[in-house]
């Protein structure tokens, strides 16, 4: 009676820790179950955007209008403002004037939904360099932190994506989900876009970035002004980038970045305008640009000026 | 009918094997089933399970795929002097050869897709259905060079052994075309590889005109390392006459690969070292260190050690016929091409970043175990394939016979 006890015992111990172990080792695949739940087939099947007519472009604004209400429960505006004509867009940075304060990034971060958790993208990084060396990227401080900016003894260059006229990142990817759009802007489908992320290894500025993890943003600081090729919620594993802020700029308004500056460093405009600022900096300043020697024609144009 | 006998047969001569044979593929399988657990992780979570990161955007899986290519384009080794000039030693092996050009094929493409952050949109890359950015992507020359080279490596060797199945004359004007066809094509996979790194002035590192034919000289050195170690264990296992003559003619081929290959590595360092640009930096940071950071420079100088001593033994083999000696020297190339042309080449690609930051990269547990699993793949899918390649040569496994 007692050894039958004890034999249905180790019997009963070696069935829970048989059963815990397959358990354990079917836990991914229940992963792989939700994922299967989650799965968009709308999403799947999407175009590419260029590939769109008028009408599937609008009825894809809507769908994703409809997606990011019941994801986030707040109303989003999803445009597809196309570039205007006569417009191109180029971008002017003084770095006479540049403090180094960093606004420029966080405002960035909060205009264009940018990933605060669990990684954290920013599209401008101002780098920080000591005084008499040079612009030498290699001996360049990237996480300086300061109390009180400018420090003496050194000056600051942001860079982010510079736009550029031949873009390496445009030409490296293998499915077109990135391109160079009229008004100048470089713009990616973040449907479209594979994450085999060869235009980063391409792009020789730190301008594009990857949603390594699903994005995570605070719901109270998410902009629901967007743009499909711009803020709009990304998902996880898809590269992007700064497109001027083109859910602004296509509408006349600055950059955040541009408005946030302190300084007045910034400046952005249209080349094609004759009495706009940027034609006056590069009409009558002395410009240049980041690793001219590579070929890229960025439209993005460093001046001093003090 | 004789084809669904063929298939039938196949599969019937997967499942007949000794214990040991047995063990082999459970073991793989195991390696396998672990590796989808991570890789499924991986999908769920994000790429954020890697060591990548924006700075080093590329890691693990794309230096092994680099590593596999050259493996891969090596199997034309065997190829042009069993073929061209009827070396008849080379003769027998060379079904071998191409069945393993084929798994190393599958497992570059496994790397790619495990690399990839978004493989559900696969079909994005597929002319037709997608869009193929062709010509101007240097990757979507790649997609078709690849995918050539695994159709050319599928139709040979499984037509060959069909008509061995039932025992027929394999037809020349068939068949012919696609060996010439495949000897460029060999170069080519690893070419455009190379010119994916190749043609990108943001990283200096990869930006040398000498990167095509360093890719070459080490796949030459490195594909026919591991296929003479195969080969013997297929000698011993499977019953199945391999001479030595076939083994040393490879070696002696290995030679003059390696000897290329250390040629050109040195001639980059020389170039580097003596102009001393900015452009040093990644050279310097996998050779020595950069500003503290030294975490490749074990490895290049056990790859470099590797390489040279390997070189010697090769050297010697013309006088010593030793078998033990090959074998060292062959395990001596693998690892240290492997490294060379994996961890070695890829990372420093990316340290410093383009602005100059340095972000020091080892893989993740979870990219080990995928790599495995990936490795583990290839070598399950030659085992099955060469067990019954195997069969069919030696007569075991004819139509006849069913």
């Amino acid at each position: 009676m007692k050894e039958e006890k004890k034999v249905s015992l180790t019997k009963r111990k070696f069935l829970k820790t048989f059963m815990a172990g397959a358990a354990a080792a079917l836990l991914p695949l229940a992963k792989a179950e939700s994922a299967v739940r989650d799965f968009d087939m709308e999403d799947f099947l999407q175009k590419n955007f260029r590939e769109m007519t008028p009408d599937e472009v609008k009825k894809t604004l809507k769908r994703l209008e409809e997606k990011y209400k019941k994801k986030y429960g707040k109303d989003f505006v999803v445009k597809g403002t196309p570039a205007r004509e006569n417009v191109s867009f180029a971008y002017g940075l003084n770095l006479s004037k540049c403090i180094g304060c960093r606004r420029c990034v966080y405002a960035c971060v909060k205009e264009n939904n940018l990933s605060r958790a669990p990684h954290q993208i920013h599209y401008i990084r101002v780098m920080r360099f000591k005084k008499g060396q040079g612009i030498d990227f290699e001996n360049s401080e990237h996480y300086y932190e300061a109390a009180k900016v400018p420090e003496p003894g050194y000056f600051y260059v942001p860079v982010q994506c510079q736009q550029c006229e031949k873009a390496p990142c445009v030409k490296a990817c293998p499915v077109k989900a990135t391109w160079t759009e009229k008004d100048g802007i470089v713009v990616v489908d973040y449907n479209w876009c594979i994450a085999c992320r060869y235009c980063m290894a391409a792009c020789p500025y730190m301008g594009r970035k990857f949603n390594w993890a699903e994005p995570q943003i605070p719901l109270e600081e998410l902009n629901t002004n967007t743009h499909y090729l711009g803020n709009r919620p990304r998902m996880k594993n898809v590269v992007e980038k700064c497109t001027f802020c083109i859910q602004r700029s296509r509408e006349g308004k600055y950059p955040a970045c541009v408005e946030i500056c302190p300084v007045g460093a910034r400046k952005f405009g249209n080349l094609l305008d004759p009495e706009s600022e940027i034609r006056q900096i590069i009409e009558t300043k002395r410009v240049f640009r980041l690793k001219e020697d590579l070929n890229t024609h960025p439209r993005f144009f460093y001046f001093f000026h003090s | 009918m004789k084809f669904i006998s063929f298939i039938g047969g196949a599969i019937k001569e997967i499942f007949k094997g000794g214990k040991l044979y047995y063990s082999w593929v459970a073991f793989l399988l195991i390696i396998i089933a672990f590796a989808a657990r991570s890789y499924i992780h991986q999908l769920d979570q994000g790429l954020i399970v890697t060591n990548m990161k924006d700075q080093v955007s590329w890691g693990l899986y794309i230096a092994n795929f680099t590593f596999m290519v050259g493996v891969a384009a090596a199997a034309v080794l065997l190829v042009i002097p069993a073929y061209i000039y009827h070396f008849h030693a080379i003769h027998e092996i060379v079904i071998l050869g191409e069945l393993m050009a084929f798994s190393a094929i599958v497992m570059c493409l496994g790397f790619i897709t495990v690399d990839l952050g978004r493989p559900d949109r696969f079909w994005h890359i597929i002319p037709g259905l997608g869009i193929l950015n062709f010509p101007i992507s240097m990757l979507s020359w790649d997609v078709i060079v690849l995918n050539g080279y695994l159709i050319i490596n599928t139709i040979i060797p499984f037509y060959l052994l069909y008509k061995k199945y039932v025992e027929q004359e394999p037809n020349k004007k068939f068949y012919l075309p696609f060996v010439l066809l495949s000897i460029p094509w060999a170069v080519s996979i690893h070419t455009v590889t190379a010119f994916l790194y190749n043609p990108l002035p943001a990283r200096p590192f990869w930006n040398a005109a000498i990167l095509a034919p360093r890719f070459l000289a080490s796949a030459f050195c490195s594909g026919p390392a591991l296929i003479l170690i195969i080969f013997q264990l297929i000698r011993k296992f499977g019953n199945f006459k391999i001479q030595d003559a076939a083994l040393f003619k490879v070696a002696e081929i290995m030679a003059y690969a390696m000897f290329f290959n250390l040629f050109l590595f040195g001639a980059e360092l020389f170039k580097e070292y003596y102009s001393g640009t900015i452009h040093l930096a990644p050279m310097e940071y996998l050779m020595q260190g950069l500003h503290g950071h030294n975490a490749l420079v074990p490895w290049i100088w056990t790859a470099i050690v590797f390489n040279v001593s390997a070189f010697v033994i090769f050297l010697l083999l013309r006088n010593i016929r030793s078998i033990v000696l090959l074998n060292i020297g062959c395990v001596l190339i693998f690892c240290g091409v492997w490294i060379e042309k994996g961890m070695g080449f890829i990372i420093p690609g990316f340290i410093p970043d383009t602005l100059g930051e340095i972000y020091e990269y080892m893989p993740s547990s979870t990219e080990v175990m995928v790599s495995l699993g990936v490795w583990a793949l290839g070598f399950l899918i030659y085992t099955l394939l060469a067990k019954v390649a195997i069969a069919i040569d030696t007569g075991r496994l004819r139509y006849n016979k069913q």
